[in-house]
């Protein structure tokens, strides 16, 4: 029995099949979609989510790689100013990537990759938006990282 | 099931507003549920069985050693199609499943519903098909021309040939010509395909979908399941994108028909190289042009030949060769015009709607056109462009005028005036090849290039393109409050705030609730052909008026709103809005009004390209748009970045690549759509000269970015290499090898 | 299939030993997209995040010694002084997310020709410590790659870690992308000076079945080497050696020739740069 830590919430999860992602897992067992599937191959970040406060890809990470870690899933930000600012700069459009952008740029504060937009970009360069957001995505990070 | 829209909007604004998504907060927390997120206890998982081939006779499938896997519900195989075994968007000629045969590689050959998606899939692999391998037809001239190629389809080998004929003098002092090639580009929206089908006690079913356009879905469902089109019922699920990807079907039928087999809800959910799979592409495109001019730059003629490869199935190829043909001289005035335009059959991929939607192949090549104009007259690309460009009054190579505000040579001028980007830092991020450190600045060279774009609006050549609204005052905790109910997809373009927008600004109420889109309000047409602000809006403008009209005609005697409410009950209608008529291209010549609105843009870039090793970064792009009137400033700024995104992603880097009618890079690692890095900043100026024929004067936007971005870009970077480059994507290997030789 | 977890590098050594057919999974971002793809179905994994001996790294007689749990973002943020070559290739590696869980063992593992590090290794002469119950192998990286996704490795051992030489003069990584940024390499290239000993490490990636070195490009720089400026037509010498050392073919990512051709520009850039720092004492 592997224990899944997701956004402080124990969840006991029976793995009989080892090869469950963490993506999946989140998914399928606990209902946790925020986390969204784009490429199942580590090439878009629309599964990115934080393990032990560091951004991964929940598609190419084993659920069972992650008993004992502290998971955090977009339904864990607890109105984060990134969501808000987000909004405002209407940084996203059919929002598939948002969950994924959003806990990228959570993680990219916290590593101080925010200084100038060449850094954002540089950094956020692993989350795709198909819609072309990009230019309020980086707005949206800039705002937040000037105010934090 | 419920799908929330969002939440209330507890603020007025109006149209000219800058509106926040109503449904944005859901996207920022991961509540919002897209269609791949949708989840009924007891539900099975879809999957489908594809050929591998992309020309085969089926000999026969043996379904058996599938249905032995524990875990598996049904397999179904054309044999247990309900009703018509045929559906298509324009000609029902796309099987539900294989029959005898596969036309292209990934056809959906057999469907499995089983408890769990793996267990769908491998037993999907355990279905037994024996095909008798065929040569495939790949190449769109031979099958259009040669008579000797056998014929890909029940139609032959020709979707459409549309000609173009003005005037009758083909020759000038001055004549350049071109081949130009477009490779076959990817919607690729990042929510892939996916839908839940829901068995009902009335023997329908409900569908949950991700879908650009419920009720032509609905109208091809139906048939197939051999049910009335009430007992399909369709909700529209959060959609991940669309881009035309979304219009024709995908798996709406095969959920249905496992769902009504199992009278269990079946899901399907497609990974990323199925969806490769799984949904039309933008057409790659052939293209011979010959311009003539005079002297001083003014054209005299344009010939074109354009080949648009439509792959297996028509989906929309016949509209696409339709837009290529009377879009095909771009926004100049062209007195002699001899094009032919044409869409054929062959074993490749199927192609049909995408941004743009055959303009943005012709666009590509006229503009190429007009920049060797130019040199070979000695005239700026701005100069050549200003001297033909189109204006209110002037004729299409229809013999449509232009009726409209079309400031075409203003919009240049404004463009050449803005000031250009400086020379880039040596940090590695403003280098062509970024931090894979490529250069340090040897071998860059800065190039600039415009692009131009005429885009109709709306569906064309006599469509009845119309749009539904139900809007509904009521009394909401005391106060007045406003649902507005139409079957408009929102796939992220953000009609759901234009929706809100027009409701408060007609009702002057504040409070407004979008009603998911459903079928149980009239249709709303497709989320494309940038149509849906000009005719959804005009209907939810039509139903706000006529609510408020008898909301003005009930307080007439003194009456509060509030007291009408809470005394009459809620007030609602529905209003059905067409945009102005239009008509058939004749088949000879081209002619005929038939377009009801055109749409200009107008891009500059300014890129830096490593010529040795052929690679690039865009630095800046600046556009100018004209919309009529801006409805949501903010959105609409979002609507041109993307297409213009979505541009420069054909114009660097997005091919589908097809060797032998089979898709050599089903993948994200191998078919690259432009990162963060990749985009640069952009530059705006968005102007309002209304079309007095549209709501409040408006425009659709979403598509004439994508279109001019793509011809700016590849000139800027002929600019900077002096290379012909007469074919998008731009390849590395185009530029090095070229420079070396 | 199985999942096996060891928490102790002796207990992971063990369980390699009793199933040799399980393949090691870190980071997960080679073996995983393997799985989700269902290209390849191990019978068994062994996870070796838990162990926590493999996340350190250490200097050992002049090399870092990288354990294989070592992720590419730590290198970036914690040896570029001293591996140059590496961290610049480790911060072309997809992406931060990528980085955050990947790892050079990782890559050694998967040993695909398109792997980032491989060039940097080859160039700086690294060497491999592989372990098994039996003991510790060290195997130079250019006698790792077998062919195309084979290395070295017996099917009991795994790898432990990675010994680096510190740098010994300049280096620097040139990788071909199709887009700016998350992209699997076209080609590309690592160069190493060693200024005491007038020699050059290279490091040839995606363009043969294996990473390999460009030993006569080496040879010939080091018979030629520059008594004071750069002479560029010894770097372009240079580049074409580097060029003909490659065996590419043409696939969906780019052409033979391109590939020949970049290297060649690859090459004498970085040997220009390289050349320049050393000149200068600091950055090109």
């Amino acid at each position: 029995m592997t224990t899944l830590t997701v956004n402080g919430t124990e969840y006991p999860l029976d793995l009989a099949d080892p090869r469950v992602t963490l993506l999946d897992a989140l998914r399928d067992r606990l209902d946790l979609t925020g986390t969204k599937k784009g490429c199942d191959q580590g090439a878009c970040g629309a599964c990115t989510v934080l393990c032990d406060g560091r951004r991964i890809l929940a598609c190419l990470t084993l659920a069972a790689q992650c008993d004992g870690r502290e998971i955090t899933t977009i339904e864990g930000l607890e109105s984060h100013p990134l969501q808000d600012a987000f909004v405002r700069h209407d940084a996203f459009q059919c929002g598939y990537c948002t969950s994924g952008q959003i806990m990228s740029a959570v993680a990219l504060l916290g590593e101080n990759r925010a200084g100038t937009d060449a850094d954002i970009r540089e950094y956020m360069s692993g989350n795709l938006c198909r819609c072309g957001a990009y230019s309020n995505i980086v707005a949206a990070v800039r705002e937040v990282a000037r105010h934090a | 099931m419920s799908i929330a829209t969002g939440r209330t909007q507890e603020t007025g604004q109006g149209i000219g507003q800058s509106l926040l998504r109503p449904d944005g907060t859901l996207k920022v927390t991961g509540e919002f549920a897209y269609s791949s997120d949708l989840w009924l206890d007891g539900m099975l998982w879809g999957a489908t069985l594809r050929s591998p081939h992309p020309s085969a006779w089926i000999r026969s499938i043996d379904v058996g050693p599938a249905l032995k896997v524990p875990g598996v519900f049904a397999v179904l195989t054309h044999e247990d199609v309900p009703g018509e075994k045929f559906y298509g968007l324009e000609h029902k000629d796309q099987p539900v499943l294989a029959i005898d045969q596969v036309r292209y590689q990934g056809e959906p050959i057999a469907l499995v519903a089983a408890d769990h998606p793996e267990t769908a899939r491998r037993a999907a692999d355990l279905i037994e098909v024996v095909y008798e391998v065929r040569e495939a037809v790949t190449d769109p001239r031979k099958a259009a021309f040669d008579l000797t190629i056998p014929p890909v389809s029940v139609h032959g080998n020709l979707v459409r040939h549309q000609p173009v004929r003005v005037g009758g003098t083909f020759t000038a002092d001055v004549v350049v010509t071109g081949e130009y090639e477009v490779g076959m580009q990817d919607q690729a929206f990042l929510g892939p395909e996916s839908g839940l089908a829901v068995p009902a006690e009335d023997g329908g079913v409900d569908l949950y979908i991700a879908t650009q356009w419920l009720h032509v879905d609905q109208d091809q469902i139906a048939p197939c399941l051999n049910l009335p089109k009430d007992k399909v019922r369709l909700t529209l699920a959060g959609v991940g994108g669309a881009f035309g990807a979304r219009e024709d079907l995908s798996m709406q039928i095969h959920a249905s028909m496992l769902a009504l087999r199992t009278g269990k809800p079946v899901k399907f959910v497609y990974g990323r190289e199925e969806s490769f799979f799984g949904h039309v592409h933008r057409h790659p495109a052939w293209m011979r042009y010959e311009h003539g001019a005079d002297r001083d730059g003014k054209l005299v003629y344009v010939k074109a030949e354009i080949v648009l490869d439509g792959g297996a199935y028509t989906s929309s190829s016949p509209a696409v060769v339709g837009n290529a043909a009377s879009l095909g001289v771009g926004p100049y005035e062209v007195p002699n015009v001899f094009i032919d335009a044409y869409g054929t059959y062959t074993n490749n991929p199927p192609c049909g709607a995408m941004r743009g939607f055959g303009a943005v192949q012709a666009c590509y090549a006229y503009e190429s056109q007009m920049d060797r104009l130019a040199e070979a007259c000695g005239l700026s690309p701005v100069e050549i462009r200003v001297r033909n460009a189109v204006s209110q009054g002037s004729l299409l190579a229809t013999g449509q005028v232009i009726d409209t505000p079309a400031p075409l040579a203003d919009m240049l001028r404004e463009l050449d005036a803005m000031p250009l980007p400086g020379p880039s830092s040596l940090d590695l991020r403003e280098l062509p090849g970024g931090v894979a450190q490529t250069t340090h600045g040897e071998g860059v060279r800065r190039g600039i290039g415009y692009g131009v774009g005429i885009k109709n609006i709306c569906f064309s050549e006599g469509f009845d393109d119309y749009s539904t609204a139900r809007v509904r005052v009521e009394l909401l905790g005391d106060e007045p409050h406003v649902l507005v109910h139409t079957a408009a997809a929102e796939v992220g373009q953000g009609l759901i705030m234009v929706k809100t927008q027009i409701a408060q600004t007609e009702l002057g109420i504040d409070r407004v609730t979008i009603v998911p889109a459903d079928t149980t309000v009239g249709s709303a047409g497709s989320s494309s052909a940038s149509r849906q602000s000009y005719v959804t809006g005009g209907a939810v403008r039509a139903a706000s008026l006529a609510v408020k009209e008898r909301l003005d005609a009930l307080t007439a005697d003194g009456r509060s709103l509030t007291q009408v409410l809470a005394e009459e009950g809620p007030v609602e209608e529905t209003r059905e809005y067409r945009h102005r008529r239009t008509f058939p291209m004749d088949p000879l010549t081209g002619q005929g009004d038939s377009h009801t609105q055109l749409a200009l843009c107008v891009h500059r870039a300014v890129v830096d390209v490593d010529v040795e090793l052929g690679l690039i970064k865009v630095v800046e792009l600046a556009a100018v748009q004209d919309v009529g009137k801006i409805l949501n400033p903010l959105a609409l700024e979002g609507q041109i970045h993307g297409g213009t995104a979505q541009g420069l992603g054909l114009a660097l880097m997005e091919e589908i690549q097809v060797r032998d009618g089979k898709v050599l890079n089903p993948s994200f690692t191998d078919y690259l759509i432009p990162t963060i890095l990749d985009m640069p900043p952009m530059k705006l100026s968005i102007l309002e000269n209304p079309d007095p024929h549209a709501p409040y004067g408006l425009r659709g936007a979403g598509e004439p970015p994508t279109l001019s971005s793509t011809p700016a870009i590849a000139a800027a970077v002929r600019a900077a290499t002096g290379l012909p480059l007469s074919r998008v994507p731009i390849r590395p290997d185009d530029i090095a090898l070229a420079v070396l030789a | 299939m199985d999942f096996l977890r060891a928490t102790t590098w002796a207990e992971a050594l063990r369980m390699k030993a009793d199933r040799p057919d399980a393949t090691p999974v870190q980071g997960g971002t080679d073996v995983m997209v393997e799985i989700n793809l269902d290209k390849g179905r191990p019978k068994a994994l062994l996870d070796l995040t838990p162990v926590a001996e493999l996340t350190e790294w250490s200097v050992e007689s002049g090399n870092i010694r990288i354990g294989a749990g070592v992720t590419y973002t730590r290198i970036i943020a914690e040896l570029a002084d001293r591996l140059p070559g590496l961290a610049q290739a480790s911060r072309t590696v997809g992406s931060p997310q990528i980085r955050n869980r990947g790892t050079v063992a990782g890559n050694l593992g998967a040993a695909s020709p398109a792997g980032d590090s491989h060039p940097p290794l080859l160039a700086s002469g690294a060497i491999v410590e592989a372990e098994s119950v039996d003991g510790t192998r060290m195997i130079p990286v250019g006698d790792f790659y077998t062919g195309v996704k084979r290395h070295a490795l017996a099917s009991h051992e795994l790898i432990r870690a990675i010994h680096v030489p510190v740098k010994r003069g300049p280096q620097y990584f040139s990788k071909i992308g199709t887009r700016n940024a998350m992209v699997i390499a076209v080609c590309s290239f690592g160069i190493a000076l060693n200024a005491e000993d007038r020699t050059v490490g290279t490091g040839i990636g995606s363009a043969a079945p294996t990473p390999r070195r460009a030993v006569e490009a080496e040879a010939f720089l080091a018979g030629n080497w520059p008594a004071g400026d750069l002479d560029p037509a010894v770097a372009k010498r240079f580049g074409e050696l580097v060029a003909a050392a490659a065996a590419p073919i043409d696939d969906v990512r780019g052409s033979s020739g391109y590939r020949v051709h970049a290297l060649a520009v690859m090459a004498r850039r970085t040997l220009g740069w390289a050349w320049q720092e050393l000149r200068n004492g600091g950055r090109s």
